[in-house]
């Protein structure tokens, strides 16, 4: 009889590799299950938008949706940009630029929130960094808060005329999201 | 008995009959099937500029024409084709619905607002939204009962999933005079791949109605073989990636049985069964 | 089962869990060491195949309902983005239609084999009568699920078998018709009924994995039939679960799963029917409403009776005659291989079964008509007349003395150690 039974060694190898390319099989189709929640394809289309600046005069402000969330795009009157250049950096709640196309110390200075050239139009995401409420002062008739910008009436937090925090709950100045400016009244966000 | 039976089933039969449609040669056919996107982008051209005056496709966006698997148009390009439609939008801040040129991640403008008015600029016909057409035809093939079995299998085997392709081929060839003794009813024309024999579409394609730039001759059966081949692609858009993983995964199940094979033989030997 | 464990947990942890909870030892007893009679042909491997099925449904399911809008207006377009945008929607949607197929095809094999090696019999009685009831959940599953994408076919399916329930109009005047609009929600088919359609389509599998889970443990108290019908008597008729039969069906699944990535891959459309890319329209029905493939048989019985009423009584009972099947079938053996005459009315009724198939994609009209009758007929002949009668004067076949001298020829003595695996533990209770 012994001479019948196989090598019982040579069995288990033989099993553990088509149960490791099994495994492998397994795995690999696990990645669809899991990639299938990811944004789709109508989600990435939506990615990026351009923005029209031409009717937006001097003091007005709009908000446009970019991957469902709020933009504030807002074109600021000299005084508001003078304003914004005058603060003293180490003076803020958050010193930091949160500005994602630079690096992540860079100093919060009105110039590291806008473009060259552009000053006078602040683009950051219009969700308080706080708890995520959508802050007040895109409307002319809005309270702007303390600071002339941006008022969070979730819980207080007041943000300044280049939508850096100044006084309140909240953490970090509002993020600037990534953008360009494709001519001197469009830009393109994402 | 049964010969009566068998007879008066025929007669039944011929009744209902349905038109004789041809199985077509199509690059998108089999295992290795692809879209030819020389064919893709004609068939669009014919699309635009003679089907797309009556017919929609809803489910495609203007993006799908640069995607990898399609047309392949220039990103660029798909970008100005889609700012050529008028889109409508809204409501803006003033509540009002506004037109503004299209993004290419709109859908296809269609040309008629709703079923209505596509019915009431067509004589009472409703041109079907087309985006799906290709799938939601098939061919009809008398088949004597002790041979269908066989065929079913072979038509498995072979993957045949080209019946609404080979419809819409034979149907845009299939415009003939009526004969003599039919009388076809107001506004109808004569097609001999419709069911029915009258379809109220009048015959869309003639020899040289579109023009094609790289060559490729401006024939009736070319314009409708390309609209074909493109129709098929919007309505399955993912047909090149899904042959590709399909073949790559047959491979790892074959290998994966063969070694599954060598296992269970090594276990059960000691068994003498 | 009663034999003595021979689990030994093999670490500190699971000897902790041992003493609390010993579901080690329960998987290690039911899964690994549990005696498989030694014999079983391939056609024991659809079980698992089948819980493979299930799996695969409950999974691509779950994704799909994650995108899919069970509206009336965005149903269908729901479906085509997924098609069309969602990363891999494709596959899940293909794999969720085709594997329905798949499903079928294997419990139509899996119902087969039982018919034929008689595994419904004495002490089997309770393991059939549930997987009949999985075969009928499963009908129930598939049928509302073929309702969601809201295609034409869909629709009008829905119509059409909904109004099944009108027939009971004949018996109690406005029963049926009330029981119709309790199930549409309102006077016709609607999206209020798509969406009581779809949160039972996502519902009932769950219900199905419990009865599958009885299914097995039913089939784990009398463990499993054999193609010689004969039940285990000595250590040496059986194997251990693993990895003989773990292989096994290991195995038999890659072949199947090679069938199920063709049809995914290369023709998923081709089981389907074309007007379900139509969206649903209910001013307008189709010119043949044909159900799915695996309904046919049961669509052929339905027209082949003249009378509404009959002809729905005649669809459930073609699936209720299966309950008794245990009781029906008179026979002193389980196999139909050691029944000469049986035999031959078993394949008959297997060609019954595949003709009312084709028939049931026929126009029912003229010889189409004809020839379902007749097999109609048959169908309930087979169950009601041929099952009990023949049980009684057929004389069968001798049957072998145990599994093991089937597999090894005679001579061979049932505790002799040919072949005898090593660690194949006591047969399940001896009675």
């Amino acid at each position: 009889m012994a001479s019948d039974i196989i090598d019982p060694t040579r069995r288990d190898f033989v099993m553990i590799a088509s149960a490791a390319f099994a495994g492998i099989g397994g795995a690999a189709s696990l990645w669809p299950l899991i990639d299938q929640m990811n944004p789709d394809a109508s989600a990435e289309a939506l990615a990026s938008i351009e923005v029209d600046l031409e009717p937006l005069g001097e003091g007005q402000a709009i908000t446009v949706l970019w991957r469902g969330k709020p933009v504030f795009i807002r074109h600021r009157t000299p005084e508001e940009v003078s304003m914004a250049k005058k603060v003293d950096i180490n003076a803020l709640p958050d010193p930091e630029a949160q500005n994602t196309e630079l690096p992540e110390d860079a100093p919060a200075t009105d110039k590291n929130r806008t473009k060259e050239g552009h000053e006078k139009w602040l683009v950051v995401v219009g969700i308080c960094t706080h708890l995520g409420c959508i802050p007040k002062g895109q409307g002319l008739t809005d309270q702007k808060g303390e600071y002339g910008g941006w008022f969070c009436p979730c819980h207080g937090s007041h943000y300044d005329t280049s939508g850096r925090i100044r006084k309140g709950p909240a953490p970090d100045n509002l993020a600037v999201p990534p953008y360009k400016f494709l001519n001197d009244t469009k830009i393109k966000i994402g | 008995m049964l010969a009566v039976l068998l007879t008066g089933g025929h007669e039944v039969r011929a009744a209902g009959e349905a038109p004789h449609i041809e199985r077509q040669d199509w690059s998108f056919a089999g295992m290795f099937g692809f879209y030819d996107r020389g064919s893709l982008q004609r068939g669009y051209k014919v699309y635009k500029e003679v089907c797309a005056a009556c017919h929609g496709l809803d489910h495609a966006h203007y993006r799908n024409l640069s995607e990898p698997g399609g047309p392949e148009f220039s990103k660029a390009a798909v970008k100005y084709l889609a700012s050529q439609y008028e889109v409508r939008d809204g409501p803006d801040s003033e509540g009002q619905m506004y037109q503004r040129k299209g993004r290419p991640s709109d859908r296809f403008v269609p040309p008629y607002q709703n079923e209505q008015e596509a019915r009431a600029a067509n004589s009472g016909a409703w041109p079907p939204d087309l985006s799906l057409i290709a799938k939601a035809r098939s061919i009809h093939e008398e088949t004597a009962w002790y041979k269908a079995p066989l065929k079913i299998l072979m038509d498995i085997a072979r993957g045949y999933q080209e019946g609404g392709a080979d419809y819409l081929y034979a149907l845009l060839t299939g415009y003939q005079d009526a004969p003599e003794k039919m009388s076809m009813a107001e506004g109808m024309t004569y097609n001999k791949a419709f069911p029915g024999y009258q379809i109220a579409m009048p015959n869309p394609l003639a020899e040289g109605a579109v023009e094609y730039t790289d060559g490729t001759p401006e024939t009736v059966e070319n314009y409708a073989r390309d609209v074909t081949e493109f129709l098929m692609w919007v309505a399955e858009p993912k047909l090149e990636e899904r042959k590709r993983l399909g073949f790559r995964v047959l491979v790892y199940l074959l290998m994966l049985s063969g070694l599954l094979y060598f296992a269970k033989k090594l276990v059960w030997r000691d068994l003498g069964h | 089962m009663s034999h003595p464990s021979t689990y030994e947990p093999s670490n500190g942890f699971s000897k902790w869990l041992d003493r609390r909870l010993p579901v080690l030892r329960l998987m290690h007893g039911q899964f690994i060491e549990f005696p498989t009679p030694r014999n079983l042909n391939y056609l024991w491997t659809f079980g698992g195949i089948l819980s493979f099925c299930l799996v695969v449904q409950l999974i691509t399911g779950i994704v799909l309902a994650m995108h899919y809008v069970p509206s009336g207006d965005q149903a269908f377009s729901s479906i085509e983005h997924i098609m069309r945008d969602v990363n891999w929607g494709w596959l899940m949607r293909y794999s969720h239609a085709v594997g329905g197929s798949m499903f079928f095809l294997a419990a139509y094999i899996h119902i087969a084999r039982g018919l034929y090696y008689g595994s419904y019999k004495d002490p089997r009685e309770i393991l059939w009568i549930l997987g009949v009831l999985i075969f009928l959940l499963m009908m129930a599953i598939a049928f509302m699920g073929y309702s969601l994408p809201w295609g034409q076919m869909s629709f009008w399916a829905v119509t059409v078998i909904t109004n099944l329930f009108s027939s009971f109009d004949t018996i109690i005047p406005g029963v049926g018709s009330a029981i119709v609009r309790w199930i549409w929600g309102g006077y016709s088919v609607s999206e209020t009924t798509l969406n009581r359609l779809f949160s039972l389509h996502y519902l009932l599998p769950f219900i199905l994995v419990g009865v599958v889970g009885l299914h097995i443990w039913a089939l784990h108290v009398v463990g499993n039939n054999n193609p010689t019908g004969v039940e285990i008597q000595s250590d040496s008729d059986s194997v251990p679960f693993h990895p003989y039969i773990t292989m096994k069906d290991a195995f038999a699944m890659s072949l199947f799963w090679m069938i199920f990535a063709w049809l995914i891959f290369f023709a998923p459309n081709y089981l389907g029917h074309s007007d379900n890319y139509i969206e649903a329209n209910p001013l307008q029905t189709p010119p043949h409403i044909v159900p799915e493939w695996y309904f046919l048989p049961q669509y052929a019985i339905l027209r082949a009776i003249p009378s509404k009423l009959l002809g729905v009584i005649a669809m459930f009972a073609s699936i209720l005659v299966l309950f008794f099947v245990s009781w029906l079938d008179t026979s002193k053996v389980r196999s139909t291989k050691y029944r000469p005459i049986y035999k031959w009315f078993f394949w008959l009724f297997i060609f019954t079964c595949i003709a009312l198939g084709y028939l049931g994609a026929k126009p029912a009209e003229g010889v189409y008509l004809f020839y379902a009758r007749i097999f109609t007929a048959y169908y309930f002949i087979h169950f009601l007349v041929v099952m009990p009668l023949i049980g009684v004067i057929e004389r069968p076949k001798p049957l072998p003395n145990s599994i093991t001298e089937d597999v090894l020829g005679k001579g061979s003595s049932p505790s002799g150690g040919a072949g005898k695996p090593e660690a194949a533990p006591a047969a399940p209770e001896n009675r």
